[in-house]
């Protein structure tokens, strides 16, 4: 997979709170939810980005709730995929389960708002076309890119017949992780 | 092979012979919880897929706790999906308005969880269980959704970092001192990914009530669960909520220790003595520091509930500051008992006449305005003092609000004196 879009850029620490408001939480709608996606922080961010943009932040992205409504609100707004320094652990695995693209990048200091990006989901290469650098990004456990190319968690689950094939699975992971 | 506590709880939930930090594993559970936020999502993805059945229903806890009793439409909305859903598949723990409380609160008053379980939440705070020596974690409702059909969570297995807390505490100090203390110190992301195993001869002489707080507050400090070594206390705990009277504590359980010669990321060690009670300053859970440094802070309003300060040993430290006293004019102070129990208890206990009279409002049990839910949202430029475990930017109402963490104790007398107070000032 790839993506080409414009950077949006975040600080440290953006938490779910700041993705997407608690009062927004009583509806599951992606468009609605994307509407307000990072709204406390930026209240015109939905209508300033364009479909397939990137957010680019520091460390511990999504931090706090567990709430998919997080993920659900950055794939409804339109953005394509989330660069960061590091994820907070249950955004990663909820972006994971929901395929929601996501890449860890030890150092997003050389990239700027506005820049545009060309990102290779499948070797995480990075180019900033507007700087003209090159960025790596930290490639994915086996396992995960496993339940990626299944296209999340539930297709994953149906491909491997959930836990009737429970004891084959985990006996497969091992031998690949 | 030496294992932490936690290793040995993954350990016995897969079919492998050994494990390590960094491996994958593909875990059986215990308890799989959702809620009026979380379990709509899982919902909708468990019947989109097609599944007819859930692999147990004695092992699903559903709790609308969040909006309800509900705020709004939508609100409603959201939770008759639940108890659609709990009816259709006859889940036993599904608890409705008048049995329901917090869910971090409610399940280990229940008997629901124990030491050595697997337990995964969608919901960020179920890390409180590992206060009962369970390993619990939260996750997302795609994961909440693979578990009601498989009864399996995949999970990477954490390193562990081990907190020793030497010494004793000062007067007005408990466990939600000294977890933002430790935010405070290693920071939002200071624990990311790990386990927070939390040892030292404070810990073993805390109650389950301060244990729940520390454990619940893992989290913050970007952990995937906190643990404690079960003792004498947790099975005395235990005893006292599970129903079977033949509960008898198993040998393995008594045995459920980190093994001497573990492997920890790292070890922390404080000096209870030194530290003061805490107060973590807008928007960080992480911009902790003793009270006297906040003195002169105003507040709106102060809260004393959720599931990180809303058990009954928080409304009695509660009633001990309020009574006979009045709530400062200027204030706000708003009361949540966590379940319908702690709420039956603050009545008979005579702690509600105290709240009451002192001109503090008792609200039934919800999380209500922690997450800026309902029942005391903020208005732009409030600031408010509250029990709760976070405090970013919006979280409880207006964007340009204001929230400060601290204990029970805090917040009591901060409602007092109108400003963020010392207990001691009382």
């Amino acid at each position: 997979m790839r993506f080409k879009g414009k950077v949006w850029k975040f600080k440290d620490d953006v938490n779910t709170d700041e993705i997407i408001p608690a009062r927004y939480l009583s509806t599951t709608d992606p468009s609605e939810l994307g509407r307000h996606c990072m709204e406390d922080i930026d209240p015109d961010f939905s209508k300033k980005i364009s479909k397939g943009d990137i957010i680019v932040a520091g460390r511990n992205f999504g931090c706090g709730s567990s709430r998919e409504h997080a993920q659900i609100a950055i794939k409804g707004a339109g953005i394509s995929c989330v660069i960061a320094e590091s994820f907070a652990r249950i955004f990663l695995r909820n972006a994971i389960n929901m395929g929601l693209p996501i890449l860890e990048v030890k150092d997003i200091g050389g990239i700027k708002e506005g820049d545009y990006l060309e990102v290779d989901l499948n070797s995480g290469s990075i180019s900033d076309l507007t700087e003209q650098k090159e960025y790596k990004a930290k490639p994915l456990p086996k396992f995960i890119q496993e339940i990626i190319r299944s296209g999340g968690l539930l297709r994953w689950i149906k491909k491997t017949n959930g836990s009737v094939k429970l004891k084959a699975q985990s006996a497969k992971l091992k031998r690949k992780t | 092979m030496a294992y932490t506590i936690t290793e040995k709880i993954l350990l016995a939930h897969t079919d492998k012979k050994t494990i390590a930090p960094g491996d994958f594993i593909y875990a059986k559970i215990d308890l799989a919880l959702g809620n009026d936020i979380t379990a709509p999502i899982a919902i909708q993805e468990f019947e989109a897929i097609g599944v007819k059945k859930v692999f147990d229903r004695n092992k699903i806890a559903l709790v609308p706790d969040h909006f309800t009793p509900a705020k709004d439409k939508k609100s409603a909305e959201q939770a008759k999906i639940l108890q659609r859903f709990a009816r259709k598949h006859k889940i036993v723990n599904y608890f409705e308005v008048g049995q329901m409380g917090v869910e971090h609160a409610l399940l280990p008053e229940k008997g629901l969880v124990g030491p050595g379980d697997l337990v995964i939440g969608a919901d960020s705070h179920t890390c409180t269980y590992g206060a009962l020596g369970a390993f619990s974690t939260g996750i997302g409702s795609t994961d909440l959704a693979a578990a009601f059909i498989t009864g399996c969570v995949w999970l990477k297995v954490p390193k562990s970092i081990k907190f020793i807390y030497h010494g004793r505490l000062r007067p007005w100090v408990g466990g939600k001192d000294l977890i933002l203390h430790t935010i405070g110190d290693i920071g939002v992301d200071g624990a990311l990914y790990m386990a927070m195993e939390f040892s030292g001869e404070v810990i073993s002489a805390l109650s389950m009530d301060d244990r729940f707080s520390m454990c619940n507050m893992a989290i913050e400090a970007g952990g995937k669960s906190g643990i404690i070594e079960p003792d004498d206390i947790t099975f005395r705990y235990i005893k006292s909520v599970v129903r079977r009277s033949s509960f008898v504590v198993r040998k393995e359980i008594q045995r459920l220790k980190s093994d001497e010669g573990a492997r920890y990321h790292k070890v922390v060690e404080y000096d209870a003595a030194k530290i003061e009670p805490q107060v973590s300053s807008p928007h960080l859970p992480s911009n902790a520091g003793p009270v006297s440094k906040f003195k002169n802070v105003k507040i709106d309003q102060a809260l004393i509930g959720s599931c990180t300060n809303g058990r009954i040993s928080d409304f009695r430290i509660a009633a001990k500051i309020l009574k006979g006293k009045k709530v400062n004019s200027n204030v706000r102070l708003i009361l949540i008992p966590a379940t319908q129990r702690v709420y039956s208890q603050v009545i008979e206990e005579g702690l509600a006449e105290i709240f009451l009279k002192a001109g503090a409002v008792l609200s039934t049990p919800s999380c209500g305005p922690c997450l800026g839910g309902h029942l005391g949202i903020l208005a732009s430029g409030e600031r408010a003092i509250a029990t709760t475990n976070r405090n970013f930017r919006g979280r409880m109402g207006h964007p340009d609000s204001e929230v400060y963490l601290s204990s029970p104790a805090v917040a009591a007398a901060s409602a007092i004196k109108g400003r963020i107070a010392h207990p001691e000032e009382i």
